[in-house]
C-alpha cells in the first residue's frame, strides 16, 4: 500500500471514529427521552432566560462564546449537538458525564434545563 | 441576649465572604439550604466553595452559645467532593475557642442519575467535646452535653470516624434526601447512629429573562428533620434528641448564598430551639489558577 493511501485511510477512519464518538452520548438516550420536545420552543424569553442560566452554570467551563477550551471542555457549536434532539440534550444535562467531568444538572428545575437548551439552539 | 460574642465569629466570616465576592467572577450553583442533611449534589469539578454554618442556642441550665463551622468544599471530580471544616464556638460568660477540624469525602457510587442516588460519605473528626457546631446528632447526644463550661468540655478530645449513606432523589423540582449516620469514637466509645431527612423545592421553577435578586426562583424553601438513634450499647430512641427545622435559601448576586433555619427540639433532651445561619461563596475553577496559559502545557 502506498504511504499516501495509508495516510488517507487512517484519516478517514479517524473521522468516522470521531463522528461515532460525538454521537455516543445520544445513542445511550432512552427512546422515551429522545422523543421529548422542548415545551419552551418558539418562546424568545426562554432563550433569554437560558442565556442567564448559561452564564451562571455553564460559562465557567464552556466559555462565554460556548467554544470550550479545545481540550476536555468541548465546544457547544458542534455537529453532534445540532443533530441531537431536545430530548437528548435534556437527558444529557440531567445525567451529566461524571467520568469525564460534566456534572449532573438534575438539581436544576426541569424548566431551567429546557431554557438552557432553548439558548443553546439559539446560538447554533 | 445571645448576640454578645457571636459578632466576633460571624461578622468577620460574612465580611470575608462579601469582600471575596466583590473581587472574583460570579458563579451560581443551585445548592440546597440544608444544614444537617446532605443531598447527592456535589461541588462542580475544580470549584471551591467557602461556607460558614453558624448555630446559636442555649441549653437548659447552660449559657447561650454561638458556634461556626467554616467549610472549604472542593470538587475534586464530578463524582467526588472533598471538604475541610474548621470549627469554633463562643459561649456566654465563658470563652471563645477554636474547636478543631474535620476532613470529609463524598463519593457518588452511580455515574447516572437514578430515582434514588446513593453517595458514600467518609469523615475524620479531630474535635474536643467543646465543639458546638452540631452538624449532626448521633447516639444519645443531647442538650446536657452542651451545658458544661468550655474548659471542662475541652478536656475530652475526640478522634472520630463518621460514615454516612446519603440517598437522594430529584423529582419534579423537589429534592428528597435521607442520610443514615454512624459515628465511632476511635478511642473507646461504641458506634453511634443518627439520621437526617430533608425536603426542598425552589419557589419558582422557570428562571426570569432578566437579572434579579428578589425573584421567586432565587429562593428555595423546605424542611429537615434530624436526630439520634442510639448506639450499639443501647439501640433505642430513649434519651435521644430530635429536631424539625424549616429552611429557606436565597441565592444572592455575586455568587453569595444565604440560608437560615430555625430548629425546634421535639424531645426533652433536645435543645428547645437552635437557629442556624449559613453564608456561602463559590470560586470558579480554582484549579485553572495554577495552570500556565501556554497552550495547555503546564
Amino acid at each position: 500500500m502506498r504511504p499516501s493511501l495509508a495516510v488517507l485511510m487512517i484519516a478517514l477512519s479517524s473521522m468516522v471514529a470521531l463522528g461515532a464518538a460525538s454521537n455516543l452520548h445520544w445513542q445511550r438516550v432512552p427512546p422515551k427521552d429522545h422523543a421529548r420536545a422542548n415545551p419552551l420552543t418558539n418562546r424568545p424569553e426562554a432563550a433569554a432566560a437560558g442565556a442567564l442560566l448559561y452564564k451562571d452554570h455553564c460559562q465557567q467551563c464552556h466559555q462565554a462564546n460556548a467554544a470550550g477550551d479545545g481540550h476536555k471542555r468541548p465546544s457547544l457549536h458542534s455537529e453532534g449537538l445540532r443533530k441531537a434532539t431536545d430530548g437528548d440534550l435534556e437527558w444529557f444535562l440531567r445525567q451529566g458525564d461524571l467520568r469525564h467531568g460534566m456534572p449532573s444538572w438534575s438539581s436544576l428545575p426541569e424548566a431551567q434545563r429546557w431554557q438552557i437548551i432553548a439558548y443553546l439552539r439559539s446560538i447554533q | 441576649m445571645i448576640s454578645f460574642k457571636l459578632r466576633g465569629v460571624f461578622w468577620p466570616c460574612l465580611w470575608l465572604a462579601a469582600s471575596l465576592a466583590l473581587h472574583t467572577p460570579a458563579s451560581n450553583a443551585q445548592e440546597k439550604p440544608y444544614f444537617v442533611t446532605y443531598s447527592h449534589d456535589l461541588e462542580e469539578p475544580g470549584n471551591l466553595e467557602i461556607e460558614t454554618k453558624s448555630a446559636v442556642g442555649q441549653p437548659n441550665g447552660g449559657n447561650p452559645f454561638g458556634a461556626t463551622a467554616m467549610e472549604l468544599e472542593y470538587g475534586t471530580r464530578a463524582w467526588w467532593t472533598t471538604e475541610l471544616y474548621l470549627d469554633g464556638q463562643a459561649t456566654g460568660s465563658d470563652s471563645a475557642v477554636f474547636t478543631g477540624w474535620r476532613l470529609e469525602n463524598r463519593l457518588r457510587s452511580l455515574m447516572r442519575d437514578r430515582a434514588v442516588n446513593p453517595v458514600f460519605y467518609v469523615e475524620y473528626e479531630n474535635t474536643p467535646a467543646a465543639d458546638k457546631t452540631i452538624l449532626e446528632f448521633v447516639g444519645h447526644d443531647g442538650e446536657a452535653d452542651l451545658a458544661p463550661s468550655s474548659a471542662v468540655l475541652r478536656r475530652d478530645h475526640q478522634h472520630e470516624a463518621e460514615l454516612k449513606l446519603i440517598l437522594s432523589s430529584n423529582l419534579h423540582d423537589w429534592n428528597l434526601s435521607e442520610n443514615f449516620i454512624s459515628e465511632k469514637n476511635l478511642g473507646h466509645a461504641p458506634w453511634e447512629f443518627g439520621y437526617a431527612v430533608g425536603l426542598t423545592r425552589p419557589l419558582r421553577s422557570a428562571a426570569g429573562s432578566r437579572e434579579c435578586t428578589f425573584c421567586a426562583e432565587k429562593f428555595i424553601a423546605g424542611a429537615e428533620a434530624y436526630g439520634g438513634l442510639g448506639d450499639t450499647i443501647a439501640l433505642t430512641l430513649r434519651d435521644t434528641s430530635h429536631y424539625i427545622a424549616p429552611l429557606i435559601g436565597w441565592q444572592l448576586p455575586k455568587s453569595v448564598r444565604f440560608s437560615f433555619s430555625p430548629g425546634f427540639g421535639l424531645t426533652s433532651t433536645s435543645l428547645a430551639r437552635v437557629y442556624r445561619v449559613g453564608v456561602a461563596y463559590e470560586f470558579e475553577q480554582i484549579g485553572s489558577w495554577f495552570h500556565c496559559s501556554n497552550g495547555g502545557a503546564e
